[in-house]
């Protein structure tokens, strides 16, 4: 089977969670990478692709109208290409789950979303339900549209590849939509997706300065990225990006420490594939020990320092 | 400006789902189903756009079961105006959803179409995006503001790196976040005048769409459970263990 990859990068480089499309895409077939973006950091974006172990060939779409990843550009650039594929796979990320079920429309195909393992040309399994169950699905459509879940798939070697690069291009703007800003922090962390690990707070925390006080020098001390629930996120204790969830980031690190958190499905849903979970909640009868590899009961404001203190 | 607002009626959030021992599905008899989660915010959206004065009619959408009119009445209850039920037994994935809300777009000719990014049963992530491809119109995900402004709409989105504002061009998609707004309860008057309020009643063949569900469910089953392990008494106990594993 041919597949193409859209594959989301910034500042040149190539995000993790399409490292691991380029392997789900290898499972079935070869794998073409369409890079889409504007200018030099496209071009070193393509360079970047076409680095990647089992990237058979890389498009390259440079314009102004796909620097930002609006749908509906990338999806009327993504369409026409699809001629020459069998199958399109996207990460299922913000980006990813944007554009993904518009070029599915288009082509008339029913998308399989958040795949989490690859049983066949055509079979796939995916979580629903809040990763309650698990379900197994056979796609009858003449073209797959899939969205890849990052952390259930090996990210592929950024060393190896050599294949040509394609300049392609496309319709450009379609002047539906366009860019206005955005309000992203760039940290020093690691992105939660790919961080090994990763320290939660819940709503316990009370509020933005408490949870600053606590979680952070923890999260500092462990080299870790920060996550948090619904709750904290909702009371503005950290911004949206922090959320781990159902629908939030879905995250499996070697290490996941709950702290104040319940353990609610929908959070559950984001992070029990994590490797160890330790939960800190003072409620023995809290969820989240259900699935909590080593728990402690107790108050969160004696404990985290404590802990920070003896690590 | 019209706003059309699709909801689905799906498990209440805080039921667990159990699945069923033949590996043929998840088991919905006598579970608590409820409005949508996302779809809840889409209609408060929808309300409050009514209220500044944005948008002059709501109405409320449903593909489902005869039981979404229960759902419909939710949604007319907080403050639609009118509501559409295309009856039906069959699962309905999202492409052909979409395929249907295209013709009702078409006979109803809104300005802007609004609903939950999700439902929390199937956790696709479609009908929004496939709507406004088959549409031909702008599309913004993941909303956690939408503000109107003209013939364009402003709308701030929740993305992996924090949150991105786009402009669209209207009549568009607008697909809602946790983060909109908290939805209103709707108050006893209101759950009786809705009793009043139109709810005309259609089927999938009215539109010409074709429901035959294109992915085949083959096996649902329960995911690998997860085993409870130690309670530690103290933080000395929690670090020695965690130096064991390696991980700290
Ligand atoms: C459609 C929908 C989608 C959702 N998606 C998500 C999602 O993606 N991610 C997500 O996280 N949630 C999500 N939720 C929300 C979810 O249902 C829960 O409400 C949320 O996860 C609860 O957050 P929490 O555990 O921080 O708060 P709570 O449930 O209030 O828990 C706080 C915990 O802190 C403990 N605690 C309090 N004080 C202390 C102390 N001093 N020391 C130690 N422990 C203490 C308490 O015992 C309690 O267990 C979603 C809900 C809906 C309806």
């Amino acid at each position: 089977m041919k597949t193409l990859v859209l594959i989301e990068h910034e500042g040149g480089q190539v995000k993790d969670a399409s490292l691991a499309t380029v392997t789900a895409a290898g499972k079935l077939g070869s794998v073409h990478a369409l890079v889409a973006g504007e200018g030099v950091e496209a071009k070193q974006a393509a360079e970047a692709t076409a680095k990647i172990a089992g990237v058979d060939k890389v498009l390259l779409a440079s314009d102004a109208a796909y620097a930002h990843m609006l749908a509906e550009n990338i999806a009327d650039l993504i369409v026409p290409l699809m001629a020459d594929y069998e199958a399109l796979l996207c990460n299922a990320t913000s980006n990813g789950k944007n554009v993904a079920p518009r070029v599915a429309a288009l082509l008339d195909v029913m998308q399989v979303s958040d795949i989490i393992a690859i049983d066949g040309e055509r079979t796939f399994k995916r979580p629903i339900y809040a990763g309650n169950a698990i379900a197994t699905v056979e796609s009858s459509d003449a073209k797959l549209v899939i969205t890849v879940r990052g952390t259930s798939f090996e990210k592929a070697p950024i060393e190896g590849g050599t294949p040509p690069i394609e300049e392609v291009s496309g319709k450009g703007d379609a002047s539906l939509s366009s860019f206005v800003g955005c309000e992203t922090q760039t940290s020093e962390r690691p992105e939660l997706t790919s961080a090994k690990v990763i320290v939660s707070g819940g709503r316990a925390l009370k509020d933005a300065a408490t949870f600053e006080q606590l979680i952070v020098p923890l999260a500092d001390k462990l080299g870790a990225g920060i996550g948090a629930s619904r709750a904290a996120v909702d009371a503005g204790y950290v911004p949206n990006d922090y959320q781990v969830g159902q629908t939030g980031k879905i995250v499996a690190p070697e290490l996941y420490i709950a702290i104040g958190i319940s353990g609610a499905i929908q959070h559950l849903a984001g992070m029990k594939e994590s490797k160890t979970i330790v939960a800190i909640n003072k409620d023995g009868d809290a969820p989240i020990f259900q699935i909590a590899d080593i728990g402690l009961v107790g108050d969160l404001f004696q404990i985290v320092p404590e802990l920070t203190a003896k690590l | 400006m019209k706003i059309l607002v699709p909801v689905k009626r799906v498990i209440d959030y805080n039921v667990r789902p159990r699945v069923k021992p033949d590996g043929s599905g998840v088991d919905l008899a006598n579970v608590k189903m409820s409005m949508n989660p996302f779809d809840e915010i889409a209609v408060e959206e929808a309300i409050r756009l009514k209220e500044k004065g944005a948008a002059a009619e709501i109405v409320a959408v449903s593909i489902g079961p005869v039981k979404a009119q229960e759902t419909l009445r939710t949604a007319l209850a907080m403050g639609a105006d009118r509501a559409i039920l295309v009856q039906t037994d069959d699962e309905v994935e999202p492409l052909a959803v979409a395929k249907i809300l295209k013709a009702i777009v078409d006979e109803e000719q809104p300005g802007m179409v609004l609903m939950g990014k999700q439902a929390i049963d199937d956790d696709s992530n479609q009908t929004g995006q496939m709507l406004a491809a088959l549409w031909g119109r702008p599309q913004g995900t993941f909303a956690s503001k939408v503000e109107v402004s003209g013939d364009s709409v402003n709308v701030t989105r929740e993305v992996d790196g924090g949150l991105e504002t786009v402009s669209l061009k209207l009549p568009a998609v607008v697909t809602t976040d946790l983060r909109l707004n908290e939805p209103r309860y709707a108050s006893l008057p209101n759950i009786m005048k809705a009793k009043s309020k139109l709810l005309t009643v259609k089927a999938p063949a009215d539109y010409g769409v074709d429901t035959a569900p294109r992915l085949k469910v083959t096996n649902v089953s329960e995911p690998p459970v997860r085993q409870a392990g130690v309670k530690v008494g103290s933080v000395d106990e929690l670090v020695s263990k965690l130096k064991a594993l390696g991980v700290a």
